[in-house]
């Protein structure tokens, strides 16, 4: 086995020196009646061009997005990522080293991780960030807990227009620790008063903007309500490339601020791994979850970082932690942090423009499409539409047509009465011939599918 | 002296450590902080401006600058390159932090990861789409329910305290579906438990009760028998435990944890130890977590990402979260709704770490059967190899019995030297080598945990074991200064922790202006 450097004469020799007969001896506290004395039932090993080849066949058979106009987003977007980012990436001292225990030989990581949090405080208006969580999903969960322990309370009010997959998240989170979570009704014209759902007993609301939906909300008067009720606000954000054209989550008066930095960096890779932002006010630090780099110095009086405030975390506390988090997603954390140095505040906002030009376009053309309306009056990179017919339907369709049009809201909201929504995506990677192939697509699939 | 007048010999100068202008020694090189050498207008990417278009973002629009600097392609890749060149790593040396696992990470899965019908594939798109991915997903769920003997595995969870989250909710689950949940709050932790375990415990509301191990490092059933009672739902467990030692007695803890009718949660980090020579499903385990960035050598990218499948007993299976992969006629589809069945929820968007569920998967194909059970072996055997290697010079808590993958020593044998574990450990690094883990478990004194992993050949280990010998020699000998002021040799010396705890600076700010 070529990973493998003990041979044979080795193993002897080793065994000699432990002083043991048998491999097995060192395997002497199993209980005998649970070792496994067959062979495992899995193929022996395979050479390194038999696996390239047996992944390579069942890579064939998915749609790479690249490979067909492609309009899917709700959380996930096909960015360009720079051939730099995914190199230096994979530099063996970033790639194959630990969480960085040890800092005198972990500067690399530390540094990256420390401006990492400077990126993320300035691209969310807010104060502090962390060194990463999960996804945005897990973020928003984390964040809602974080509420909990600032509040002392444990209601929380998810707005309609949040992700309903982070709304799944956090559900389960609350009805696993018996906390009260009111899901607001799915809201695709953005017209929910969500103040009026703010009561005394509540620790946050959740609120993402650009919204599931893709309308851009204006969160200061949501975020003056719930401190009125001494609530805060968590706004969540799914598409980080929007922060390059909208108000901050921290303009806009929110408390926390968390979302998925995916878009930044890396790629789609089916859901996983992304990287989780996580932002909040100062006052609440000690409240955060997650690891942290911070700035000291060292025995000569060199500028230095190193991972701080430990005395939040599970390792230290144990059930007293603030989470329990312990590896979260540094290497996606570098990649986002590699390609927004690489965009600069120049580039992040030239990208933005441009991700909302290809939207403003498609919406445009599709809503010229006989039978199709947008609904968004704002929005981004992101809208939602309605046609005659069943949304699932067409985008399988579609599909069959080599389009990806985007996601039916009755994927991931069943029953909601939402059958004829379809929520569609634009950005840098789709051309005005993707577009226009879309719209004569779905023309067509709209004259030859049955009306409602 | 050659014939043009270059010197071809070193001079006999005396060596001294002079102040350098730039602060870089050689290849040693500072790096300053990209707000300090980037600028607002530089950019590292050419993006073309859209013809004029009609807004539509109203009144949101960002009117306030952001503060993101930018730097050119060749800045920044200087940038990075230059800060990774101060981080120690696998590719580069021993790497033996216990109960972390830091195995070789083959190239190979990086290439195949990135193959476009994997990392280029979005999580919502069409099942019809996505059905390689799929089959992937569900051949890897496959391998690990054959390496476990569990009944259902989730894919979903993140990382290992995701998994031992995922695995708790089930838990839970299962004993609010017996009316139970309220009344069975306690979790059963040993005192040697990963941090992580009462942190999770906790996140579900649950509470953490202490059980002892034996003076031999492992927990008796009688003690676990001891402290169950009517209001514990679960013990969690870790096997091998973090003493680096198999919890011989585990068959009868899960025998009388079933008894008294709690479920057994087992923290499976230390799962490189027994592959191919006992499975958690016939020890009585009714819910594992697996680091795929451990077991299975997905790297750990200096923190993550990485991922952690739960495997589950029969008892436990119809609790498992959404998505589950399910078969509809020749196809594969996905059940992305937890309402529609008894799973117990959701614990994050989309599907998982597919990109670890790749690199994974062609690691499994690549050992095989034969290779995962050989791996453990040499893992096991290595780990063994240093502990009796070093057993004349250093303290092992539990005299001379044999480990599993790891290996675990203690203070006493510095007592009468003034020196602790950390100044060892920091004498590692002038020597080349990342320090074991430190300070863990806490049931130790001043615990030093030794995983070598089966990815170190004969002549690497006996270097590292020399060297260790040469050190713990002139700690116990009395060469103080040596370790009290290691590392020397290092990017950076003994770092101040106190301050930057007392005097958090966790993000850059302009300086005031002078």
């Amino acid at each position: 086995m070529r990973y493998l450097p003990l041979d044979t004469a080795d193993r002897a020799q080793m065994l000699a020196r432990v002083g043991v007969q048998t491999i097995d001896a060192l395997f002497a506290d199993i209980p005998a009646a649970q070792r496994l004395t067959t062979p495992l039932p899995l193929a022996d090993g395979a050479s390194e061009i038999e696996v390239e080849r047996s992944l390579a066949r069942l890579a064939a058979r998915n749609v790479a997005a690249g490979s067909v106009p492609f309009f899917l987003g709700a959380g996930a977007y096909r960015h360009h990522v720079p051939a730099t980012v995914d190199h230096l990436i994979q530099r063996s001292e970033f790639l194959t080293s630990y969480t960085p225990y040890q800092p005198e030989i972990a500067q690399g990581t530390l540094q990256v991780l420390f401006e990492f949090q400077s990126q993320v405080a300035a691209l969310t208006g807010m104060e502090v960030a962390n060194a990463s969580m999960y996804d945005g999903s897990t973020a928003c969960g984390e964040a809602m807990l974080m509420a909990h322990r600032v509040t002392r309370r444990r209601k929380a009010v998810l707005s309609g227009g949040l992700h309903p997959q982070y709304a799944d998240v956090a559900a389960t989170l609350g009805r696993m620790s018996d906390d009260e979570i009111i899901r607001r009704p799915l809201d695709p014209l953005a017209r929910e008063d969500l103040a009026a759902a703010i009561d005394d007993e509540t620790s946050c609301v959740i609120v993402q903007n650009p919204d599931f939906f893709g309308n851009l909300r204006d969160l200061a008067p949501i975020a003056a309500a719930a401190h009125a009720k001494g609530a805060l606000l968590i706004a969540v954000f799914t598409e980080a490339v929007s922060l390059g054209a909208i108000r901050s989550p921290g303009e806009m008066g929110a408390d926390i601020a968390v979302g998925e930095g995916q878009s930044i960096g890396n790629a789609l890779n089916f859901g996983g791994p992304y990287v989780g932002l996580f932002a909040a006010r100062q006052k609440h630090l000690r409240q955060m979850p997650g690891r942290l780099a911070g700035e000291t110095v060292d025995a000569d009086g060199r500028r230095s970082f190193v991972l701080t405030l430990s005395t939040r975390e599970q390792h230290i506390r144990r059930e007293k932690a603030t989470s329990n988090i312990c590896t979260n997603s540094g290497l996606c954390a570098l990649a986002f942090s590699i390609h927004m140095t690489l965009l600069g505040e120049t580039g992040l906002r030239r990208l933005a423009n441009l991700n909302h030009a290809a939207a403003v376009d498609l919406a445009t053309r599709l809503g010229a499409v006989k039978g199709v309306s947008v609904l968004n009056e704002a929005f981004f990179n992101e809208f939602t539409i309605r046609t005659p017919r069943d949304g699932a339907a067409l985008i399988e369709d579609l599909a069959k047509r080599g389009i990806i049009g985007g996601l039916p809201v009755s994927r991931l909201a069943p029953g909601a009465g939402l059958d004829d929504l379809i929520v569609v995506a634009a950005t840098e990677m789709t051309t005005a011939a993707d577009r226009q192939a879309y719209c004569e697509a779905l023309a067509q699939c709209l004259s030859s599918g049955a009306t409602r | 002296m050659n014939s043009h007048g270059r010197p071809t010999r070193p001079a006999d100068a005396e060596p001294t450590r002079h102040a350098t202008f730039t602060g870089n020694r050689g290849l040693d090189m500072e790096e300053a902080l990209i707000f300090e050498t980037g600028r607002l207008d530089a950019t590292g990417v050419d993006l073309e401006a859209p013809a004029p278009f009609s807004s539509r973002l109203g009144a949101h629009a960002r009117r306030e600058a952001i503060g993101l600097p930018g730097l050119t392609e060749p800045e920044a890749v200087r940038h990075y390159a230059r800060l990774s060149r101060n981080n120690y790593s696998i590719d580069v040396g021993l790497y033996p932090l216990g109960s972390c696992t830091m195995k070789h990470n083959p190239r190979l899965n990086e290439k195949v990861a990135r193959l476009p019908g994997f990392a280029d594939l979005h999580p919502l798109q069409p099942v019809s789409t996505a059905q390689g991915a799929l089959a992937l997903i569900e051949a890897l769920a496959e391998a690990l329910l054959a390496l476990t003997g569990m009944s259902a595995v989730a894919m979903s969870p993140k990382a290992g305290a995701h998994g031992e989250l995922c695995g708790m909710m089930a838990i839970k689950a299962a004993l609010a579906a017996r009316g139970e949940d309220k009344t069975r709050s306690v979790v059963l932790v040993p005192d040697s438990a990963h941090g992580t375990n009462p942190a999770t415990a906790a996140l579900i509301g649950m509470s953490v009760r202490a059980v002892p191990a034996d003076a031999d490092g492992v927990v008796s059933a009688d003690s676990v028998r001891a402290a169950l009672a009517p209001d514990v739902g679960a013990i969690m467990l870790t096997n091998p435990n973090t003493c680096g030692l198999f919890e011989r007695n585990i068959v009868a803890i899960a025998e009388a944890v079933h008894v008294a009718g709690a479920y057994f949660y087992c923290d499976g980090a230390n799962f490189n130890a027994v592959m191919g020579k006992t499975r958690p499903g016939d020890l009585g385990v009714d819910a594992m977590h697996i680091n795929l960035h451990k077991t299975f050598s997905t790297p750990h990218g200096g923190g993550g990402p990485g991922a952690g499948p739960v495997v589950f007993s029969e008892r436990l299976a119809r609790y498992a979260p959404a998505p589950r992969i399910v078969r509809s006629g020749d196809a594969l589809a996905l059940a992305e709704h937890a309402e529609d069945s008894e799973a117990f929820g959701r614990m994050s968007a989309f599907h998982g770490q597919m990109g670890m569920f790749v690199r994974a998967y062609a690691y499994i194909l690549s050992h095989g059967g034969d290779g995962l059970k050989q791996a453990s072996e040499d893992a096991v055997l290595a780990a063994n190899y240093i502990r009796v290697s070093l057993a004349d010079l250093m303290s092992a808590p539990f005299g001379d019995r044999p480990c599993m993958h790891e290996a675990l020593f203690d203070d006493r044998w510095l007592k009468d030297s003034g020196l602790t574990t950390l100044d060892f450990a920091k004498a590692m690094i002038d020597e080349g080598y990342h320090p074991m883990t430190v300070y863990f478990p806490l049931v130790v004194h001043g615990a030093m945990l030794i995983e070598p992993t089966e990815s170190e050949s004969k002549a690497s280990l006996d270097l590292f074991i020399m060297a260790l010998r040469d050190l713990a020699m002139k700690a116990v000998s009395g060469e103080r200064e040596r370790f009290l002021a290691a590392p020397i040799h290092a990017p950076r010396r003994r770092l101040d922790e106190t301050r930057a705890a007392r005097q958090p600076v966790l993000r850059w700010t302009s300086p005031a202006p002078v």
